[in-house]
This record gives structure tokens, C-alpha cells and sequence, in this order.
């Protein structure tokens, strides 16, 4: 079982983050849209602070938002051209779990570093101080639920020749609960509301998307091999 | 107790948007054996062995494995398969070494060979922390050749495998493909090649009735 653990999850973790590693450039690209978008922001809103203030949590998770949906296409793209999807569908495992780690992969190569950055835009966008860590929280859950649901978009569209607007509309929906009760967690922290029951429905909606997402996912990519 | 092939095929059928693809496919393979797959561009000879992989299900028929269908023991069917598919599988920016190392770590039998000496017998000494994009097409196939090496399945289905490969290529893959025979593996591949091996049976697959031959 730890091999078979070993063999499924872990190896794909590492081999995605190996991956992403060599082309630095390239996975750096959501969080480089996240920054550069989100100082537009003052320049062509207000660059008054008060004004700001109150965009600002919704304007952060919009753009954490659109910056993973940008990145999610690509998580099985490669994997279906140049065979390894193929060889991945055959392995004696269970299929979520090697997906499991390809999505795990892909929150730390773009969720997190999203989660890690957003301080500093909170900073540019005058959040309030009360609304930082809760951003945060939501972010780091927020955003895992993010690569979840849109690996299963991704594996939905994988064979087609240009899925991309084809994923969006369909991950789209399955965002909005997520994007509403994320700025959700951080408006009711600057307005001093108890910030903990959205946070706490983002967790429900976390758990949710791991035990559905991965299963989800592997149909998916079953259904889309067998042509 | 009746004798039961390594592999069997019975009636195997593919329909693909209500076109059949593949009809009446039967094979039967015994230790040893192998078949080679023949037929024109587009007959059908990569569904047949994506179909014989389970990565796609038939239509109609069942695939045997030490006599039982694959659908129940299909932990054991797929761990004791290897398959080298058209697409090589080799990430460009991995070094061979990695992508070697990685093919190996997913496929459950395996056999002691290092991953270094494995490579070196496919000819790639000395390329094993050399990025894969610095490659030729035909050094990429010899990258996913090497598992044929370190594979310690008994069921090979390879596609092709002699694409891009050159005449020594060519003549060590036979000599490793009779080694696997004579241990008692079974090899299904599709080539257009002539090959030498003793035990080879040839399967033609013609489009299927009905259509402009």
C-alpha cells in the first residue's frame, strides 16, 4: 500500500514539480498576471485609498481567480501529446491518486505562490489591516479548491483542439461558490463580522473538491481517451 | 485441467461514432509467441493494441489473460504489461535519465538493471543528464526502448518501435525481443518491418466490410 501510495501520488507530485522546476518561466506566469493586473488596478480605478479599500478584497480574488483558470489548461495538455497520459491511464494503481498528485503539483506551483504574494497586493490596494489574514486563509483553501475543480474541466477538454474557452465555461459555475465565499471571509473581517463561517464554508467546499475532484478527474479522463 | 493461453482475443470489436474500426479480431498467444501486426496506414493497428492496453474499451468481445478476462483481474493484467505507444512519452525537459527513471518508477515489474547501465544499452552512454530536446526523434524512441531492458512484464505491446531507429537499433531490439520470447513473454507490436525472430506469426487487419477497399 506505501508503494503503491509511493508509486501513484508521490511520483507524480515530484515529477510535476520537477517539471514546472525546469520551466521556471513559464509556471511563473499566473502569478507574474496576478501582480501585474492587480497594480493596474489603482492606476485605472482610483488610486485614492479609501476607495480602494473596498474593492480590494473582491479585485484580489478575481484576479487568483483568472490566474489559475489561465494556468489549469495546461495540467494535462503536455501529458496528452507526447504519450505520457496514455501510459499514465494504464498503470496497475488507481488512477486519483497519481491526479491527486498532478493537482497537488499544480496548487503549489500556482495557489500558493498566489496565497504568499497576496499580502503584498493587499499592501498596493490598501486592504485594510483587519482583512490580511483572512485573506490568506482563503486563499491558501480557496485556491486548492480552484485546482481541483479545474482539473476536472481540464481533463474534461484535454482532447480538444482548443479546450480553453470550452474549460472556462465549464469551471466557471463550479467557481462561484468559491469566489463568493472567499471575498466573503475577507469583507466580513474589515467590516468586523465574525470572519470564520464563510472561511469555514470554504473548508466544506475544500473537503468536498478532494474526495470528488481526483474521482471526477480520472472518469473524465477515461471518458476523453476512448476515441 | 484445458490449457489456457497467456493471451486471448475472442471477437474483438471497435466502433468509433458509429463507424466500425476493428471486426472478429481474434488472437491467441501462447509463452514465446509473438504477432506482428500488419496492415495500412490507418487499418486500425494502434487502436488494436490501445484496445489490447484496455487504455480504450471495445465495442464488443473480451481479452483473456491466463484465462480469465481482464476486467477481473485487471490489477495483475496491468502489471504484468509494458506499452510503448506511437508517442514515446519522453518529456523534453527532463534528461534521459529522469524520464527513464520515471517510466520505470510507474511500471510494477522490473528486473535489478540500473537505469544507467539500461540506457547504455540502448546506446545513450554518456547522454543520461542531457536535457531531452537536445535529442533526435530517434534518440527519444531509444529512451523509451531502455524500459524493454529493465521490464520484467510478460506481456509487450509495442507500436511501432522501430520508428526513427537505425539499422543497429533495429538488429538489438530483435535480439532483445527473442530474449523476452525465449523467457517466456508473449510481444505484440505493429511494424512494417521485416523482422528474424523464430516463433513470429503475422496478423493482417484489412477495413472492415462495407467500406472502399
Amino acid at each position: 500500500m506505501a508503494n503503491s501510495l509511493n508509486s501513484g501520488f508521490l511520483a507524480w507530485l515530484r515529477r510535476d514539480l520537477l517539471l514546472a522546476y525546469r520551466r521556471r518561466g513559464e509556471a511563473a506566469s499566473p502569478l507574474v498576471f496576478f501582480v501585474m493586473v492587480s497594480t493596474l488596478i489603482p492606476l485605472g480605478l482610483t488610486p485614492e485609498s479609501a476607495r480602494l479599500a473596498e474593492v480590494a478584497a473582491g479585485m484580489i480574488w478575481v484576479m487568483a481567480l483568472l490566474a489559475t483558470l489561465l494556468s489549469v489548461d495546461g495540467l494535462f495538455a503536455s501529458d496528452y501529446q507526447d504519450g505520457s497520459l496514455e501510459q499514465l491511464l494504464i498503470t496497475p494503481q488507481l488512477l486519483p491518486m497519481p491526479l491527486l498528485g498532478k493537482i497537488t503539483a499544480h496548487w503549489l506551483t500556482t495557489g500558493l505562490p498566489l496565497t504568499l504574494v497576496s499580502p503584498l497586493l493587499g499592501l498596493m490596494l490598501s486592504l485594510p489591516a483587519s482583512g490580511y489574514l483572512p485573506m490568506i486563509c482563503s486563499l491558501a483553501l480557496g485556491t486548492a479548491c480552484l485546482s481541483l475543480t479545474g482539473a476536472v474541466g481540464a481533463a474534461l477538454t484535454v482532447s480538444l483542439r482548443k479546450g480553453g474557452l470550452l474549460l472556462s465555461l465549464l469551471v466557471m459555475p463550479l467557481y462561484m461558490p468559491v469566489i463568493i465565499f472567499g471575498t466573503a471571509t475577507v469583507t466580513y473581517a474589515i467590516d468586523g463580522l465574525n470572519w470564520l463561517p464563510p472561511l469555514a464554508i470554504l473548508g466544506a467546499l475544500f473537503a468536498a473538491s478532494i474526495a470528488l475532484c481526483p474521482l471526477a478527474a480520472a472518469g473524465a479522463l477515461r471518458i476523453t481517451s476512448a476515441n | 485441467m484445458p490449457h489456457s493461453p497467456l493471451l486471448k482475443v475472442e471477437n474483438l470489436a471497435f466502433e468509433r461514432d458509429d463507424n466500425s474500426v476493428l471486426e472478429n479480431i481474434d488472437l491467441s498467444l501462447n509463452s514465446g509467441e509473438i504477432i506482428q501486426i500488419e496492415g495500412a496506414n490507418g487499418s486500425g493497428k494502434t487502436t488494436l493494441l490501445r484496445l489490447l492496453t484496455s487504455a480504450l474499451q471495445p465495442s464488443a468481445g473480451n481479452i483473456f489473460y491466463k484465462g480469465s478476462p481482464i476486467g477481473e483481474c485487471r490489477y495483475q493484467y496491468l502489471s504484468d504489461m509494458l506499452y510503448i505507444g506511437h508517442q514515446p512519452a519522453v518529456k523534453l525537459t527532463l534528461t534521459a535519465e529522469e524520464n527513464l527513471r520515471w517510466m520505470v518508477n510507474s511500471s510494477a515489474k522490473t528486473n535489478q538493471l540500473s537505469i544507467a547501465d539500461a540506457l547504455a544499452g540502448v546506446g545513450l552512454a554518456g547522454y543520461s543528464d542531457i536535457p531531452c530536446y537536445t535529442l533526435s526523434a530517434g534518440q527519444h524512441r531509444r529512451v523509451a526502448l531502455a524500459r524493454l531492458l529493465i521490464s520484467e512484464a510478460a506481456l509487450w505491446y509495442l507500436d511501432e518501435p522501430f520508428t526513427a531507429i537505425d539499422k543497429q537499433g533495429v538488429s538489438f531490439l530483435e535480439s532483445r525481443l527473442q530474449e523476452h520470447l525465449d523467457s517466456g513473454g508473449v510481444v505484440v507490436l505493429s511494424s512494417h518491418q521485416d523482422l528474424a525472430l523464430n516463433n513470429l506469426r503475422k496478423y493482417s487487419l484489412n477495413p472492415p466490410a462495407g467500406q472502399v477497399q
